[in-house]
């Protein structure tokens, strides 16, 4: 065995084992303080829980590539609003009465293409001007919010589809539509990353940014690429969840950013770029998603979720830190 | 121009550029509505600026010092939450001082973990945020928190007294400004606030204890969201769980627009008062124009970006950036 | 010699930075199949010429003659693609990816849909792997391998291209004897394909072992190329030396007063081990050893910015616990880092307030900050140490090294400190600047200061200090007076030859 890969499996297995953790707690401790006599592990509970995560689950595929690259996107949930407003009020335009079910394609298209643009744009930004990914975004997650608000005011933009609800409401071989398309993204992204040449050159940039540019890799289409792939994602994410409830807040997807980087950095993924897992991403979603209904299963508030998630990403962060000291000797600084 | 070349200007664009830009708007917009002169009008503006103004100023200690802060919304949230609670259990007079105590708490809290144990502060702040958040939701039972007796309490007076024939929320503003901006500009402590974002490296190696500083930075941070807390629940006498989620970006447009650096290191007062003011009048004008409410969003959104590239533009010489 | 025309030349290179003439009129001509040692000591000039090389900096004058065709290296990339290729000192590799990754960094083979033909980049990269005989292969994380193996990586990227010229830079620091010999071999193996290669080190013994022939630099200028085979080490010194700078060996012998610091078997985990001197007022003490000996952990410790795992440091005979550079001033000590960018200075910040820095609390009028007194201690310091900056509002990022480091050291000064300890007190800066500082040293050691000097310059270590301290791998192998040393026998002392402790000041 090399050295370093027995810290680095149990890096990418911590999350794994943290999962089981959580369902042995919760299954145990439901024995005692649930509220209902339905088992934590119940199999339909489990295919629920994979369903509900679909949504952010979806989001931080692509702030996995975005924060391996080496920058960071506080824009998804505004993408993630307007993409969703897209899709809804898409599906009333007169243009496309005649189509009848046939709209629901072009609806879902003009969301995607629409979550691609604003992800463009990001990138551009970031691209052409320099400025730091962290001011272009947090300045677009007012811009694209304030669009949201602009479309339609404090209203919510509400179709229901019939047919695009029992297509969300479908299962297939068990799971739901929304599991099918976290799968088939994770499935998708994990390719992209660890099989073509841009999913490599994003880890070689993120990893050592003068080393890449030294070697001639093109540092801009790279960056622009991943932020309109998370820009997709986020536009995906809602198509998913609104083809199903048919109705959007102007304030849906608010601090969607915050989740899916808790998400992404409980995975394992560095804030500093050049190293993440997207399998261990997978996990960070999925760990959040069991705490949050583990909490509820055990009577807890649904409140005290967001202070447990919140100490337990502090308490990540500093394990990674002592597990990385290097002793007594060290500098000082 | 005559006597000034280029680069002059240029420099004087990227030192000046957000007063430049400042009386531009003003400009602007007063020759599109004459209302937005009216001293009321600009009294209005200043007073509904003041709750997100006090929390940037605090901020901007946090960012000068090369860290930030993304916790100030959901712990103004919390300030204000407890100190609504508290004031029908023991009182306003008690209630103030306990809810400062609390908020200095979380702030301390904070400035240990990324001053003292040096962890990064996005991914600290972030957590806090979501921690302190579920911290308010789990005090209030979730429910909106209302004082009992609105009309029999002197606690409005934060938010809704006059002083002067000056709106409270606006001298408390003003007074900690100037406060804050002497201590920043004008104290040891606010030279080593600079040296530590500068160069955290130089600063321990000139016998800064870097870690004492970046502790007072959050606490300075978390006394102004007390403040802004307190400013709140004085307006409404009751509030959400929610009322300031949201607010830490908006604060930290703010301080950027004021020119602050995110590396560390630079910034002042006067200039996030300046940002702020931006942010306000920028709403106010665009509403005075016609435009809706929600359009302020995408100007600053485009201020912002502007702001910061015509900065590191000016740094570098060159306007578009050399990635590849 | 091969009669053949030079793969690479460059002719009559001059690069100034402001404040500093880095290159002045400096040519280099390459050979095909020639082993071409380029030599100089620290801020000679070799790196700047190799920047130029590479495509990093742009010369002021001069230019670059590939294969007979004259070309401008516009970056990196450009040089890469005329065959020009690096072996950094500093690896430029990325530790999250193959081995075989980072060798064809920037140019993965594709098969359709741009994917990654990985059957094709590991057979390829194997091959060049057993080329080198390392012991590990492509699909090994660049990050798990040791540093020499991660400098075999570079090597092996070397390879991958139709390279014309080679440029080696220190190769062998981490390199253990057997992976030297493989590199050798490499070297061999790329002459006899015809490729030009530019080795720099400053490990004599390599040089006379692999190289054709000699360039030598000192302060940015060219002091002469010599057959290897027709020189020896003490010519080749001699040219890297020079006497331009009076760097003539210290012969003052002023009082010499109380002992200030006195250190008894300090170690600090596997940095050092058992370190004993003292240092007197009015004294200069050298520290002298090869980058990685110890010298500037010592320093750091003694100013608090490490913990000591063993060993006592006393001052003025009492014993005392430094735990941070807050304490370490408050006792009198004071530090001029070896980095003057990153720990010195805070480049964003103008001179005065980076002078008055570490007693910024003790400058108060009232609750604030007494300008008046900043003012006149930066005038004082100014004046003394002859900074030029148009003014104090000046941003220290903006002055010339020299300048920096002058005001490094007068912050330093200001304090009045009782032991000052300088670490590569000159490292990069001009000659101008360079003997002011050695006068400074001097200066205050007749004033009574106790004075560290830590530098990897020879010349400098001699001409400054009373007694030389030779360091080898953590440990103090000699201790020297100014009569007793030579630059040979300092030399076998910090390669380890000699004995251990040898302590002559007793």
């Amino acid at each position: 065995m090399q050295a370093g890969t027995l810290s680095t499996f149990l890096k990418r297995g911590a999350i794994w084992g943290f999962i089981v953790l959580e369902l042995i707690f919760f299954s145990v401790a439901g024995e005692f303080l649930s509220l209902s006599d339905k088992a934590f592990m119940d199999a339909g509970n489990m295919l629920l829980l994979l369903k509900q995560t679909a949504p952010l689950g979806i989001i931080a595929m692509g702030m996995t590539i975005i924060m391996i690259n080496g920058n960071i996107d506080l824009s998804v949930g505004a993408t993630f609003a307007l993409c969703a407003i897209v899709l809804l009020d898409s599906l009333t335009w007169p243009i496309f009465a005649g189509l009848g079910d046939g709209v629901i394609p072009v609806a879902w298209a003009l969301a995607l293409l629409t979550g691609i643009a604003l992800g463009a744009l990001n990138g551009l930004i970031v691209w052409k001007t320099g400025v730091d990914a962290f001011i272009v975004t947090l300045g677009s997650m007012l811009g694209y919010r304030g669009l949201v608000f602009m479309y339609n005011g404090e209203q919510p933009t509400s179709h229901l589809n019939w047919t695009l609800v029992d297509f969300a409401e479908a299962q297939w071989l068990g799971l739901h539509t929304a599991t099918w398309f976290l799968l088939f993204v994770t499935v998708a992204i994990w390719f992209l990353m660890n099989r073509t040449v841009h999913g490599r050159n994003a880890y070689a940039i993120g990893d050592n940014r003068t080393a890449a540019v030294n070697a001639g890799i093109r540092v801009g289409p790279h960056m622009m690429i991943n932020f309109m792939i998370i820009g997709f994602l986020a536009a995906l994410s809602a198509v998913v969840f609104y083809s199903e409830s048919g109705s959007v807040n102007p304030n849906d997807g608010e601090l969607y950013e915050l989740w899916v980087i808790t998400a992404v950095v409980l995975g394992g993924t560095k804030l500093t770029g050049g190293s993440g897992s997207i399998i261990s991403t997978f996990g960070g979603v999925l760990a959040i998603q069991l705490l949050r209904k583990g909490l509820a299963h055990i009577g807890t508030n649904t409140e005290t979720v967001n202070l447990v998630i919140g100490l337990i990403l502090i308490a990540v962060l500093f394990l990674d830190r002592q597990l990385n000291l290097k002793g007594k000797e060290e500098l000082k600084v | 121009m005559a006597g000034l070349t280029k680069e002059q200007i240029g420099g004087i664009l990227a030192r000046q550029g957000i007063l430049v830009a400042f009386a531009l708007f003003m400009i602007g917009f007063s020759i599109a509505n004459a209302r937005f002169l009216d001293p009321d009008n600009i009294m209005g503006v200043v007073r509904s600026s003041a709750i997100l103004g006090v929390m940037a100023l605090g901020v901007t200690f946090v960012v000068i010092s090369g860290n930030l802060d993304l916790s100030v919304g959901s712990m103004m949230s919390f300030s204000t939450i407890v100190v609504l609670d508290l004031h029908d259990k023991i009182g306003p007079t008690l209630a103030i001082p306990a809810m400062f105590a609390m908020t200095l708490c979380l702030g301390a809290l904070i400035g240990f973990l990324v001053g003292y144990l040096k962890l990064n502060s996005l991914i600290v702040t972030l957590g806090m945020l979501s921690a302190i958040h579920g911290l308010t939701l789990t005090y209030s039972g979730g429910k909106n928190m209302d004082i009992a007796d609105k009309a029999g309490t002197w606690f409005g007076v934060f938010g809704q007294g006059d002083a002067l024939g000056i709106p409270v929320p606006i001298l408390i503003f003003v007074l900690l400004a100037a406060g804050l901006g002497i201590l920043l500009a004008k104290t040891p402590f606010g030279r080593k606030v600079y040296a530590v974002g500068g160069n955290r490296t130089a600063a321990t190696f000139s016998g800064i204890r870097q870690a004492r500083v970046v502790f007072s930075c959050y606490l300075i941070s978390a006394f102004c969201v007390a403040t802004a807390g307190l400013i709140q629940a004085g307006r409404s006498l009751g509030s959400q769980n929610t009322v300031g989620q949201g607010l830490e970006l908006e604060v930290l447009a703010a301080v950027i627009l004021g020119g602050a650096s995110l590396m560390g290191g630079s910034g002042t007062i006067f200039k996030t008062a300046i940002g702020v003011l931006i942010l306000g009048f920028i709403q106010n004008g665009l509403l005075l124009v016609g435009l809706q409410f929600y359009a302020q969003y995408v100007v600053t959104w485009i201020i912002i970006i502007l702001a910061v590239w015509l900065d590191i533009a000016a740094k570098r010489g060159r306007l578009w950036s050399p990635i590849a | 010699m091969i009669d053949r025309a030079p793969v690479l030349r460059l002719e009559h290179i001059v690069k100034t930075f402001p404040g500093v003439r880095a290159l002045d009129d400096v040519s280099l001509s390459v050979l095909p199949g020639e082993v071409h040692a380029l030599m100089g000591e620290n801020g000679a000039g070799k790196s700047t010429l190799m920047k130029v090389l590479g495509g990093i900096y742009q010369p002021d004058a001069g230019q670059i003659v590939v294969d007979e065709k004259p070309v401008v290296m516009a970056s990196p990339l450009e040089a890469k693609a005329r065959g020009i290729v690096f072996i950094h000192q500093e690896l430029s590799l990325a530790g999250e990816l193959t081995v075989a990754e980072n060798i064809y960094l920037g140019e993965l083979p594709r098969k359709r849909f741009g994917l990654v033909d990985w059957d094709t980049l590991y057979s390829r990269t194997d091959a060049i792997l057993e080329k080198l005989k390392v012991g590990f292969d492509a699909r090994t994380l660049v990050g798990s391998l040791s540093i020499a193996n991660q400098q075999m990586v570079e090597i092996a990227r070397a390879l991958t291209v139709d390279a014309r010229a080679v440029i080696f830079d220190e190769p062998t620091a981490s390199l253990t004897d057997a992976e030297k010999v493989v590199l050798f071999d490499v070297i061999e193996d790329l002459k006899a394909h015809g490729v030009g290669i530019i080795y720099i080190s400053h490990r004599m013994e390599e040089i006379f072992r692999i190289t054709d022939r000699i360039t030598v630099l000192r302060d940015g200028t060219h002091q002469g190329t010599v057959n290897t085979a027709e020189t020896d080490e003490e010519a080749v010194t001699q040219l890297m030396i020079g006497r331009k700078l009076d760097l003539s060996r210290n012969v003052s012998h002023h009082e010499i007063g109380d002992v200030a610091l006195e250190v008894r078997g300090l170690s600090c985990g596997h940095l050092f081990k058992d370190i004993s001197f003292e240092v007197y007022r009015g004294e200069v003490v050298g520290f002298y050893g090869l980058v990685g000996a110890g010298r500037t952990e010592i320093a750091e410790t003694l100013f608090g910015l490490r913990d000591p795992s063993d060993g006592k440091i006393l001052l003025d005979g009492k014993e005392v616990r430094i735990a941070s550079p807050a304490e370490a001033i408050a006792r009198g000590i004071s530090l001029v880092p070896e980095d003057r960018k990153g720990q010195g200075l805070i480049l964003g910040m103008n001179c005065r307030d980076n002078i008055t820095l570490p007693q910024i609390d003790d400058l108060k009028a009232g609750p604030f900050v007494d300008e008046g007194s900043e003012i006149a201690i930066f005038d004082k310091y100014r004046d003394r140490l002859d900074i030029r900056t148009p003014g104090w509002k000046q941003l220290v990022g903006n002055l010339s090294g020299g300048n920096q480091q002058k005001i490094v050291i007068g912050k330093w000064l200001a304090m009045h400190p009782s032991v000052l300890i300088l670490d590569e007190p000159t490292r990069g800066i001009d000659v101008g600047s360079k003997s002011e500082i050695h006068n400074l040293i001097r200066e205050l050691a007749a004033q009574g200061y106790a004075v560290i000097v830590i530098s990897s310059e020879m010349p400098e270590v001699l001409h400054v200090s009373d007694r030389i301290i030779a360091m080898y791998c953590g440990r103090i192998m000699r201790t020297f007076t100014s009569d007793e040393v030579n630059e040979e026998n300092l030399i076998q002392a910090i390669s380890g030859i000699g004995t251990e402790n040898g302590n002559s000041t007793a």
